[in-house]
């Protein structure tokens, strides 16, 4: 075969933090990218700063850098490792713009590196918006016509030529950022305005707007032989004006007739080769106009996308495997299908099923930002499911998302139409759901596509589900037909249970008595034409299964479902380590076979090739259920893992429990101990463990009793949310009513659902734990110091492991509690305990009997697999034999590190920049008890001081080592805050502050010039306010801790403005004196000498102790 | 609410018997089983005469969702037996629809049925090879659709070229100047293949199934095609003799199809029946005088085999090349997922021919340089 002989090593760097644009699809293109180049023989260098990665596991590559991805520091690894080539088109922007950068800087000449996939011109080309029209034109193609500015005016000027609404885009910014649709002149100002910030070339793109004309994603791959293949198309639901990424999509394409997708077809081959992507994947978008068929091309991607890893799990076809194999040589007929494993890759995949996307948001975590969904992508997840037809899909889709509403619901009344669909025109999370709704209330499928867009085709789909439900409805009773018809319409048991006025339970009992039962497909690349061997299957209510009967048990594992804020990659890389662990278990059949179910298209574990059978299913009881059932049917059945996937699969417990399931590991009634406050709390006072004093009340005055009792400040929260959903701080009584109304309560009328108020302990330092349990010998995996004090959510707040202040006794006590719980409990595998040290006594915040998001990160700061350790305790295993497989180190664990091990520090990473208010201004930054970040970073180093440097220029982008720092705290953290403050002006900054802090300092000898307050505005000779002069880029740094009750204002909004205007800016914001401690010692660690880099595999050489 | 549905019966000759809905036309149908498993096109498929007397099965679940146009007919008429879908559009969504689908069947009287398990179908015929269907929404009894598929002629050892083919000779202008003229034998001959040719020029005499070779000749044409077409290759002995005439006088030729199968019996190879055909418009070709992979349109059960070789199964090398009464013939063309030889030429003089759908439509448009290759190989001879 003719794979390149000239390459020997490769570099290949990732994506990077979670952040939304940018999710763990690049973490499955970038593993499969991996695994194949080393199964080529190449050696393989890896840079990625996000440890909750497969591709960052020790084993996937040679040398695993987690390092920032920027041009220093690649540029270090790649002195260091000297690889031949690089390979940056399967690693998002990030990896694109790192690569364009270390062209620019020389360094890839300076050191010979070959850069594979797509060259600089190539990736150039793609960007520029303004080369690509050119390409576009050449081939007789159109795009939207569009002005670049560079001024508010020319703006303006621009928008009267092209007309509104017009589509303003800041070049060179990934993922839309900044983008929007303007409909008038203040709205063009207000986005423009943005904008311009938002693009580091300050300037802007206006185009003339397309909205409403229907939207189509090719997913194109090429070879070095210029075999161009066209593995799927892609059509939105949601048309133009909705990005894709935020857009319900749909696979194959619905309705284009052959001779407009050939057109779009020869269009997409003749602009990939005209930008010239010599090898690998690449993503195209059209609009076409659905009254004459004109056809624009939007934008195309010279790399994976998101896109190519929907269309990987739509299709079979595995992008990023193949784009890896074409990008060192191999020719597509070279490569054979995995699927058939007889046919070659050289084709294009045909499907005899359906795909629907639908994307899962987060705005419930940002209340103030706009939920108004444009042309800059907003969503943070997103589910996946097929099925034999459009309907089925659809619905399988809407109850993967686990959000409530978002199933469609044919209960109460639905409104009047006319407001329905007049609701429906703005595009939001719920559109669909509204345009239902008018449906139900008697609008035509041709009303709701004139008014939102969605083309009538799909919009008579919506109409026959309506047709389906009635016909249930005013059914005398569901008879077998009618069921089955439901049923291939994609009903649930419980939607049917809504139409019936019944529950879920007895409408499964009469389906199971009717037999009425789903059979399971397989996606197979070619509509059945050759015999496929990858059990990859989907569930549809047909006449002929093909689950394959089997020998050796199995273990089902069930995933966690779209990625969420609190719920992401984390789960996913437990589950698929289980998954792994367990086919290569040690058991008389020779391992397992596993078994995964999923519904997320971005993850590793819903590549068919990570377990020995994939079901691609949403995480609901019923559907969990029917597969458990098939594989049942299929041979032995040793048990199903739920501990893993996060809470998704933790809330199934119970229901699969009483349906008869066998559950490995912690049992569901152990779950269910750990998460019912009172019997856990019985438990911590039994085996006398401190926990903040706690009450729960129904009633304004009786959550102010609890509060007089326990004493302020307080923390309220809703009891029936997870996730710290709705949690707020209260200092003093003032404000208890305030935030109780907030939770939907009043002085007079009593809650829906009890208040929990707990005791709030201020200054307390937080620690995260996670241990292995296995009924006799507790594995401490690591112990977590939190940077920020309690208060700032685990998944919020930076943590360090090993702890740096923690001492051995604190640390015993620690591992004391954790072993009382786990055994209290009755843990068998992972346990997740957060406490918190207040004046030297430690409580217990919350224990998670199951994998936490920080398992990875534990696992690859100790070198240590604990979830692959866990899933071997699920099923049996004890620690003393994981000891002795040598899975875990023969001796000691993660609370006793030795002190010739690395410091890891995790950074979380924050959306903000992608959230503005309806007005256009920032949301908030400020931390709490409310977890809102969408990823994280790892720093490691010999040094905590390095290793927070490494984390805070991975998350942030870098860390300043000169110029001028403003300081406003509130007055509990001024004593603290001085000698960091201190060593920044020795260290040469220049300190800028509001008038009390600046007293503060310059009594305590510190040089500080005084900064105008925002609300004093500007001066009489124009002095700036501080947020003007963080707008203006003269501050590289802010430290602003909220301001608490002393000015008797709200400690929230004090400083909103210049924490909005840092992230504007793009500068770090600290909030909290603890981070600004931490970052003092960092940029003194990297002035000093400078960062290194050193690779996972290096660092665990020298510390695991044969 | 929707009235209840008409239910249908589809009976295999293997005695296996799906029920589903009626779709088209009421009635019965009996033919060959075959399945496309094309996503786009359908109405270029069933109005393409090479389906004549098949009952073509979608592997695509949502069929008829952008309706029937007026341009995107292949001939003047639906041909295929019969039609198995599982998910009729209920209505027709594109700019250029001017009717549903479903109505379209049941106005030319195509009987067809819906709401089965097509993947079970699909899956049986990979498994157990085309074989005869019966379709019936009037009797519901398998037992005696089941006799009544038996009863019916099986697909091999059928000539249907005759019935398909035009009934007096008529003529295409080339669009623009006339760069040379050709003899189209029309065995099913497609709409797009004559608009290709006219494009590129050429002005194409289009004649009927049964004219002889002085019928081609008194065209006095710069080239031959021979088009595609339904049946069994086996039984066109009168078209492959006026092909070998063509081939005796080096008339420029070219063949789709059935034209190429015919082109491969005229060189002296056997054709034989595929376990179930190719039937869709992903099949990845290589050309084997350049290397590169051309992904192409396909509809065809039989093929063209190789002396001594087994069919299929890779057999074609691109070395492959063989003695003929024209001089030293080659395979120009190979399937690259089971090796069926997909192209054909001669090595002394302008004759070749694939067995795949170069006018793609529906398909790609990756193999419209073979027009380029015919005009020019035409042209060449020409001056
Ligand atoms: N000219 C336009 N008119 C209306 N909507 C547009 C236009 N161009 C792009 N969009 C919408 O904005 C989204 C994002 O634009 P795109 O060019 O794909 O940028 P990105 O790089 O963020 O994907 C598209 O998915 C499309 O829905
Ligand atoms: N009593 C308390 N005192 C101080 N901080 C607390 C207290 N309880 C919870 N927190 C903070 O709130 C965060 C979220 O609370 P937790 O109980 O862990 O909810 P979740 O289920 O969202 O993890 C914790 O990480 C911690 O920082
Ligand atoms: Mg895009
Ligand atoms: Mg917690």
């Amino acid at each position: 075969m003719s794979r390149r002989r000239d390459l020997e090593s490769v570099l290949v760097i990732g994506s990077g933090p979670i952040v939304i644009g940018q999710a763990s699809e690049f973490d499955y293109s970038g593993t499969q990218a991996c695994r194949v180049l080393k199964a080529e023989g190449l050696r393989v260098i890896l840079v990625n700063s996000n440890p909750a990665t497969i591709m960052t596991d020790p084993d996937v590559a040679d040398a695993t850098y987690v390092e920032p991805i920027n041009a220093e520091f690649v540029a270090k690894v790649i002195d260091k490792e000297r690889p031949d080539a690089l390979l940056a088109t399967l690693g998002g922007q990030t990896a694109l713009n790192t690569a364009v950068a270390l062209s620019e800087d020389g360094t890839l000449e300076k050191y010979g590196v070959e850069l594979i996939g797509a060259s600089i011109a190539a990736i150039r080309a793609g960007e520029n918006r303004e080369t690509f029209k050119g390409i576009v034109e050449s081939l007789g193609g159109r795009v939207a016509r569009s002005v670049v500015c560079h001024s508010l005016g020319e703006c303006l000027a621009a928008a009267r030529s092209l007309g509104f609404p017009v589509v303003v885009r800041p070049s060179f910014t990934m993922g839309g950022a900044g983008s929007g649709l303007a409909y008038d002149e203040s709205a063009l100002r207000r986005i423009a305005g943005a904008g311009l910030d938002a693009s580091p070339t300050t300037e802007v793109l206006l185009e003339q707007s397309v909205v409403g004309w229907k939207e189509y994603e090719l997913e194109v791959m090429r070879d070095g032989h210029d075999n161009t293949v066209v593995v799927c198309s892609i059509e939105n639901l949601d048309p133009m004006g909705v990005h894709t990424g935020d857009s319900i999509t749909v696979a194959p394409a619905m309705t284009l007739t052959d001779r407009e997708y050939q057109a779009m077809r020869d269009m997409a081959m003749g602009v990939v080769r005209a930008v010239g992507v010599e090898t690998g994947g690449c993503n195209i978008q059209f609009a076409v106009d659905p009254a004459t068929g004109d056809m624009i091309v939007v934008e195309m991607n010279p790399r994976v996308s998101r896109s190519s890893a929907l269309a990987s799990k739509a299709t079979g076809f595995p992008i990023a495997k193949i784009a890896a194999k074409v990008a060192v040589g191999y020719s597509l007929a070279e490569i054979a299908n995995d699927i058939t494993k007889k046919t070659p890759a050289s084709f294009e995949p045909t499907l005899d099923y359906v795909v629907v996307k639908v994307p899962r948001f987060a705005f419930d975590k940002f209340p103030s930002a706009d939920p108004t969904l444009t042309t800059h992508m907003k969503s943070v997840g997103e589910a996946m499911a097929i099925g034999r037809s459009f309907p089925e899909a659809l619905q399988k889709a809407l109850r993967s998302l686990e959000r409530a509403g978002a199933e469609f619901t044919w209960y109460g009344d639905p409104g009047d139409p006319a407001e329905n669909l007049e609701a429906a025109r703005t595009p939001s999370e719920d559109r669909l759901q509204q345009v239902l709704a008018a449906i139900r209330g008697g609008a035509s499928a041709d009303e709701v596509s004139t008014t939102t867009g969605i083309d009538p085709w799909f919009a008579d789909q919506l109409v026959l589900l309506d047709e389906v439900a009635r016909e249930v409805r005013t059914s005398p009773a569901l008879d077998r037909d009618g069921l089955r018809r439901a049923k291939r319409h994609g009903f649930s048991d419980r939607q049917l249970a809504d139409l019936t006025a019944s529950t879920e339970e007895v409408v499964r009992g009469v389906r199971l008595a009717l037999g009425v039962r789903p059979v399971f497909k397989t996606v197979d690349t070619c509509a059945a034409e050759f015999a496929a061997t990858t059990p990859y299957h989907y569930s549809t209510y047909d006449d002929e299964t093909e689950v394959a009967p089997r020998t050796k048990p199995a273990v089902v594992i069930l995933g966690s479902g779209p990625n969420r804020i609190g719920q992401g990659i984390e789960f996913d890389y437990s589950c698929v380590h289980a998954s792994m662990a367990l086919s290569a278990a040690p058991t008389e059949h020779g391992g397992y076979e596993t078994v995964m179910v999923n519904c997320n298209p971005e993850t590793v574990s819903t590549d068919y090739d990570t377990s020995d059978r994939l079901y691609f299913e949403p995480l609901t009881l019923e559907d969990v259920l029917e597969v458990v059932a098939a594989e049942t049917a299929a041979g032995p059945v040793a048990g199903v893992i739920v501990q893993l996937g996060g809470q998704t699969p933790l809330g199934l417990a119970r229901g699969l429990a009483a349906a008869g399931v066998p559950i490995v590991g912690t049992s569901p009634d152990a779950i269910e101990l750990a998460e019912d406050r009172g019997a856990f709390g019985r438990l911590l006072a039994a085996a006398d463990l401190p926990a903040p004093k706690h009450g729960s009340a129904t009633s304004y005055r009786g959550a102010k009793e609890i509060a007089d009792e326990i004493g302020y400040p307080v923390l309220v929260r809703p009891s029936y949310v997870l996730g710290g959903s709705g949690m707020e701080i209260v200092y003093a009584e003032a404000e208890l009513m305030a935030a109780l109304a907030r939770l939907g309560g009043s002085e007079a009328m009593s809650f829906a659902h009890p208040v929990l108020v707990d005791r709030f302990l201020d200054d307390a330092v937080e620690i995260d734990v996670d241990a292995l349990y296995d009924g006799t010998e507790l594995f401490l995996g690591g112990v977590l110091e939190h940077i920020e004090e309690a208060g700032v959510h685990s998944g919020d707040s930076s943590c360090t492991l090993p702890p740096i202040t923690l001492g051995v006794e604190d640390i015993e006590r620690v591992r004391e509690s954790t072993r009382a719980i786990a055994e209290g409990v009755g843990v068998r595998g992972l346990l997740n305990i957060q406490f918190a040290i207040a004046s030297d006594v430690l409580y217990v915040l919350e224990a998670n009997p199951r994998a936490s998001r920080t398992v990875p990160f534990v696992s690859k700061a100790t070198a240590t697999p604990l979830a692959k350790a866990a899933a071997r305790i699920m099923l049996g295993a004890t620690i003393a034999e994981l000891r002795a497989e040598e899975m875990l180190p023969a001796a000691g664990d993660g609370g006793d590190l030795p002190a010739s091990s690395p410091v890891a520090v995790k950074e979380a990473v924050m959306p903000f920049n992608r959230f503005r208010t309806a007005e256009g201004r920032g949301v908030d930054t400020l931390l709490g008890p409310e977890m809102r970040s969408t990823g994280e970073v790892m720093g490691i180093d010999a040094t905590f001081g390095a290793a927070f440097a490494k984390a805070q220029i991975a998350s942030l982008g870098g860390l300043p080592s000169s110029g001028r720092v403003f300081v406003s705290v509130a007055n509990r953290d001024k004593r603290s805050m001085i000698f960091p403050i201190k060593r920044l002006a020795d260290l040469g900054f220049e300190i800028l502050a509001t008038a009390g802090t600046a007293l503060a300092l310059r009594r305590n000898g510190v040089q500080t010039t005084v900064v105008r307050k925002h609300s004093e505005g500007d001066g009489a000779d124009g002095e700036p306010t501080i947020v003007g002069r963080i707008l203006a880029g003269d501050v590289c740094l802010v430290v602003n801790t909220p301001h608490g009750t002393t000015s008797g204002g709200s400690p929230r909004v004090d400083g909103y403005e210049i924490r909005t205007a840092s992230v504007l800016a793009g500068i770090a914001c600290i909030t909290t004196v603890q981070g600004l401690g931490a970052t003092v010692q960092a940029i003194e660690a990297s002035r000093t000498g400078g960062l290194g880099v050193r690779s996972l595999q290096s660092w665990a050489r020298d510390e695991t102790v044969p | 609410m929707t009235i209840r549905p008409i239910p249908a019966l589809l009976v295999l000759e293997d005695g296996r018997a799906f029920r589903g809905e009626a779709y088209g036309a009421i009635g019965e149908t009996v033919g060959e089983a075959v399945f496309s498993t094309a996503m786009t096109g359908y109405q270029e498929t069933l109005t393409d005469p090479s389906y004549h007397g098949q009952v073509v099965v979608m592997t695509a679940p949502h069929v008829g969702n952008t309706g029937v146009n007026d341009e995107d007919d292949e001939s003047g008429r639906i041909w295929v037996a019969g039609y198995v879908v599982r998910d009729p559009a209920r209505r027709a969504s594109s700019w250029r629809a001017r009717g549903t689908l479903t109505d379209e069947l049941s106005r030319q009287g195509v009987v067809g049925i819906s709401g089965i398990d097509t993947r079970a179908l699909t899956r049986h015929l990979r498994e157990r090879g085309a074989m005869r269907v019966g379709i019936s929404s009037t009797d519901l009894d398998t037992g005696r659709l089941l006799r009544r598929v038996l009863a019916a002629p099986a697909m091999s050892g059928s000539a249907l070229a005759e019935q398909v083919s035009t009934a007096d000779p008529y003529v295409v202008d080339s669009v623009g100047r006339r760069r040379c003229r050709v003899a189209a034998l029309d065995l099913g001959i497609k709409t797009m293949t004559l608009r290709r040719f006219a494009e590129h020029g050429v002005e194409v005499h289009v004649l009927p199934a049964a004219s002889g070779i002085d019928d081609v000749l008194a065209t006095s044409p710069d080239g031959v095609f021979v088009s595609n077409g339904p049946g069994d290759p086996a039984t066109a002995d009168p078209q492959v003799a006026v092909l070998a005439e063509t081939l005796r006088r080096r008339i420029p030729f070219f063949g789709i199809c059935l034209g190429h199968q015919l082109f491969g019996r005229a060189l002296g190879l056997p054709t034989y029946k595929l376990g179930y055909g190719h039937r869709g418009i992903n099949q990845p070709v290589m050309d084997l005088t350049t290397g590169r992979v051309e992904v192409t349109s396909h509809n065809h059960g039989f093929a063209v085999g190789l002396p001594g070789r087994e069919h299929g199964h890779s057999a074609v090398r691109a070395d492959d090349s063989f003695e003929t009464e024209f001089g030293p013939a080659a395979v120009s063309h190979r399937n690259l997922n089971d090796g069926v030889v997909e192209g054909l030429a001669l090595r002394d003089q302008p004759a070749f021919s694939v067995q795949y759908h170069p006018e793609a439509a529906a398909g790609p448009h990756d193999a419209g340089y073979l027009f380029d290759r015919f005009v020019a190989a035409m042209t060449s001879v020409a001056a």
